[in-house]
């Protein structure tokens, strides 16, 4: 006798290129059920469920879906399979009532008009069945992030949902918002819906799923039952590799303080942040999403206002106004958005590099000269080991890696003294990550003063000399090298917010 | 601007694109490679079958001087478009710097009366490029405004009607000749190889198609994105001012009315010659190109004895089929 599942994926693989991200990938819902799935980044979450809702073809095994196999070639089959997704960015029109985003595909009644009681009586009726009583007639703008969330969820619902896979949903939420939405997925299971639940909050998890399965490398490590395992369990099984092997030791020469912040404050999103960083310094910045840590680092970069505080560096008060202050007074930001902020996708490996010091490889009246840009490049592409063809390749055409090596080189050639790194890693795969990581302890060997931002608690703990743990835009406690444990930084990172376990591996 | 992507981190490979060696599929990427050279032969083998004067001399010659204003103003929208931006404003610009050249001859000596309008319109280029950089103003709000404040200006200076000029020397330019070649498209070839060489040489054009590409990634490599930004509405201003005293000279008056809608066709050319209008992509010989296949489109038909009106017709079609082979061409690339 067969269980019945809402959706079962049997063997599943997919690669892209040489990458294999998925590698014989079972994983099955039962109606009713919420089944976690949990993995660091680049598991290969994100692509089992895009798989699943028809994003990305898979490349063999089989998909069934309530017992019949299925092809499932765009995410608008997948949806007519009754398998819905909500991304943990919302993608809501702000400035649309609640009852228009939720039947955005459908508004008409007929005839291309619009029956607007109609549609706001149901928009109430499936927004109260998940056991909200949302006004349908708000706009979506106006209302709280929890709230846009069971509105996306409520339009899933609109279109029969059977499974409906939740991607890192409570990492926009406050804790009491977390609330809201339990009370929205304890109602979807009581009417048979099958919930995939991505997070990397374990406490949550615990509370909530039925199973759990943990992914690794693009396989399944295992499923097990909450009550089987200990969060500690669950973590091995999703790092699965010690630490050493990942972060060389290095021996650190600490010298003389670079850059000093004190009492940076900013709106209600910076209060009073004091730090310094010294030459051949890791300095790590920890905290949850939202706690104020990118805010922080681009404020030091001038591409945020600063209202109070002072910037020192070499005992010297900066004024820094724009990140062209930064960038003179020898600060450089990683950004975290690497595509949006970081590269120039269009443009050559060479002229990226050049972007911030064109002046070095600039003769009389701003003319370029291009052999020399081209070796400076180069020099930079060798030393970084940029994986291209030459310096001349498209920025859009290298690996998430490799663009990221682009952004460090940029400002390699300019003689800065601090980088600000903002989730250097994000995005970028394994391999990659620790050619990123070895480059940022060479470049603190060479004695520059380094500001890291990570979600990845593995890389503050393997890289840093010391951290700065953030709640809620202040300084929560600093930790010094024997002292940055998991434990020490999720405690200082959540005391007070939250109640529930402590253990919490945050990584997105 | 911000283009948010939906999904998460993972996976950022993407599906691999077509790649064959059929030697029918170059031919194919080639063509839709150099469309907008493609047109413009086209064009040309269009006119030499239909007309037997289009290849005289007299016709070319014509043709070139009749598109120079065009082309001076192209290569300024060009820098503008570049950047992500655009400007309404040069048809007015236009006008004005055309009537104030008129209305200063009247008073002052050729070579002060020349620069006395090139700075003007340069300024009112500035002010639009202050608006947009410094204050944020969207530009087609920015240069809509200027549009109307300059075309309202030439009116106010010229009293409605044309300055007629009685500067020989201004009088003669427009309609001169050196080794027969007319004076104005050695302006448009100079602009143009100015242009050509900032774009391709210079740290200005480099961080003008930078601007256009990715505007936050630029300013936070710590590059003052604003004063650029600013700078290519100065110099389209500035370009403008050529357009206006070419027309000058080329008619003798200074008239409020010339450049009507010269904007739309400014545009046109450059988005043609392949340029994008979200910024980042575009080349100066390109332009050239987009100008003269307008032009093209008028001379022929005019050859043809085609009236006016279906002349307007035919330009749009064109300019919709341009932009379409673009379209196939991008996707392609992908």
């Amino acid at each position: 006798m067969t269980e019945s599942y809402r959706v079962e994926i049997i063997n599943v693989s997919k690669s892209f290129r040489a990458v294999h991200a998925l590698t014989d990938v079972s994983f099955n819902v039962k109606p009713g059920e919420i089944h976690a799935l949990v993995g660091e980044n680049g598991a290969g979450k994100s692509t089992l469920m895009k798989v699943l809702s028809g994003v990305y073809r898979k490349d063999s095994g089989t998909i069934k879906v309530d017992g019949k196999p299925v092809e499932i070639r765009s995410p608008h089959e997948g949806r007519q399979l009754g398998i819905g997704i909500v991304y943990q960015e919302l993608a809501l029109i702000p400035d649309l009532t609640a009852a228009e985003n939720i039947f955005i595909k459908r508004l008409s009644g007929g005839w291309g008009l619009i029956d607007w009681r109609d549609l706001n009586q149901r928009a109430g009726e499936l927004l109260r069945g998940v056991g909200f009583d949302i006004d349908p007639r708000r706009k979506v703008s106006h209302l709280s992030v929890a709230y846009q969330q069971i509105v996306e969820i409520s339009r899933e619902l609109s279109e029969n949902v059977r499974v409906l896979i939740l991607d890192e949903p409570t990492s926009v939420l406050a804790p009491r918002e977390v609330e809201q939405l339990f009370t929205a997925l304890q109602k979807l299971k009581a009417q048979g819906v099958g919930l995939v639940y991505i997070s990397h909050r374990l406490d949550e998890i615990f509370r909530i799923a039925d199973r759990i399965t943990v992914l690794k490398d693009g396989a399944v490590v295992g499923t097990v039952l909450p009550g089987e395992v200990t969060p500690d369990n669950l973590i091995s099984m999703m790092i699965g590799r010690r630490l050493s092997t990942l972060f060389p030791r290095r021996d650190c020469r600490i010298g003389e303080e670079v850059l000093r912040v004190e009492g940076l404050s900013r709106g209600s999103r910076i209060g009073n942040v004091s730090f310094a960083v010294r030459a051949g310094e890791v300095l790590g910045i920890a905290g949850l999403v939202g706690s104020g840590r990118s805010e922080i680092v681009r404020a030091v970069f001038g591409a945020e206002m600063i209202q109070k505080g002072k910037i020192v560096m070499a005992d010297r008060p900066l004024k820094i106004r724009s990140p062209r202050d930064a960038v003179q007074s020898g600060i450089a930001l990683v950004p975290e958005n690497r595509k949006e902020q970081g590269v120039i996708l269009t443009m050559p490996i060479r002229k990226n590099i050049t972007m911030p010091n064109i002046r070095q490889v600039t003769g009389v009246m701003g003319i370029v000269r291009e052999r020399k840009e081209r070796r400076l490049a180069q020099q930079f592409a060798e030393k970084l080991q940029i994986k291209a063809r030459d310096v001349d390749q498209e920025v859009a055409d290298l690996s998430g890696g490799n663009q990221q090596k682009v952004v460090l080189a940029k400002w390699l050639s300019t003689n800065c003294r601090v980088i600000l790194l903002d989730e250097p890693t994000r995005g970028v795969d394994v391999g990659a990550k620790v050619e990123i990581y070895n480059l940022i302890n060479e470049l603190a060997a060479s004695g520059l003063g380094i500001v890291l931002i990570s979600s990845e608690m593995m890389e503050i703990i393997g890289l840093c000399d010391r951290v700065m743990v953030l709640r809620e835009g202040r300084v929560a406690g600093m930790l010094e090298k024997p002292g940055i444990t998991e434990v020490n930084i999720m405690r200082l990172a959540v005391q007070g917010a939250g109640n529930g376990t402590a253990v919490a591996l945050q990584t997105n | 601007m911000s283009r948010r992507q939906t999904g998460s981190s993972e996976g950022t490979a993407p599906e691999s694109g077509m790649a064959s060696g059929r030697p029918w599929d170059n031919a194919v990427a080639l063509v839709l490679k150099y469309n907008t050279v493609l047109i413009f032969l086209v064009m040309i083998a269009l006119a030499a079958s239909l007309s037997d004067v289009f290849f005289s001399e007299k016709n070319i010659f014509n043709l070139l001087r009749q598109v120079a204003g065009l082309a001076t103003v192209g290569l300024g929208m060009l820098l503008v478009i570049l950047t992500g931006g655009i400007d309404l404003s040069v048809g007015s610009l236009t006008a004005l710097a055309s009537v104030i050249a008129a209305y200063f001859l009247g008073s002052m000596p050729l070579l002060p009366a020349l620069m006395l309008t090139i700075a003007i319109s340069t300024l009112c280029g500035a002010v639009s490029g202050y608006l947009i950089a410094a204050r944020n103003m969207a530009p087609f709000i920015a240069t809509l405004a200027m549009m109307t404040i300059a075309r309202g200006l030439a009116f106010i200076i010229s009293k409605g009607s044309p300055i007629i000029i009685e500067d020989p020397t201004l009088n003669g330019f427009g309609s001169a000749y050196w080794m027969k070649i007319p004076l104005p498209v050695f302006v448009m070839i100079a602009i143009f190889a100015l242009v050509a060489f900032i774009l391709k040489f210079t740290v200005f054009g480099r961080m003008t198609a930078a601007i256009g590409s990715n505007e936050t990634a630029v300013r936070l490599a710590g590059i003052r994105t604003g004063w650029y930004k600013f700078a290519v509405y100065c110099i389209s201003g500035a370009f403008c001012a050529v357009a206006g005293i070419i027309s000058t000279s080329r008619t003798g008056v200074g008239s409020p009315i010339v450049g009507t809608g010269a904007e739309l066709d400014a545009i046109a050319a450059v988005v043609i010659g392949g340029a994008s209008l979200n910024g980042g992509k575009g080349t100066a010989f390109n332009t050239l190109l987009g100008v003269l296949i307008l032009g093209l489109i008028g001379n022929i038909m005019n050859l043809m004895n085609v009236p006016g009106y279906p002349q307007q017709v035919i330009k749009g079609l064109i300019i919709v089929f341009a932009v379409l082979l673009q379209g196939w061409q991008r996707r392609s690339d992908a």
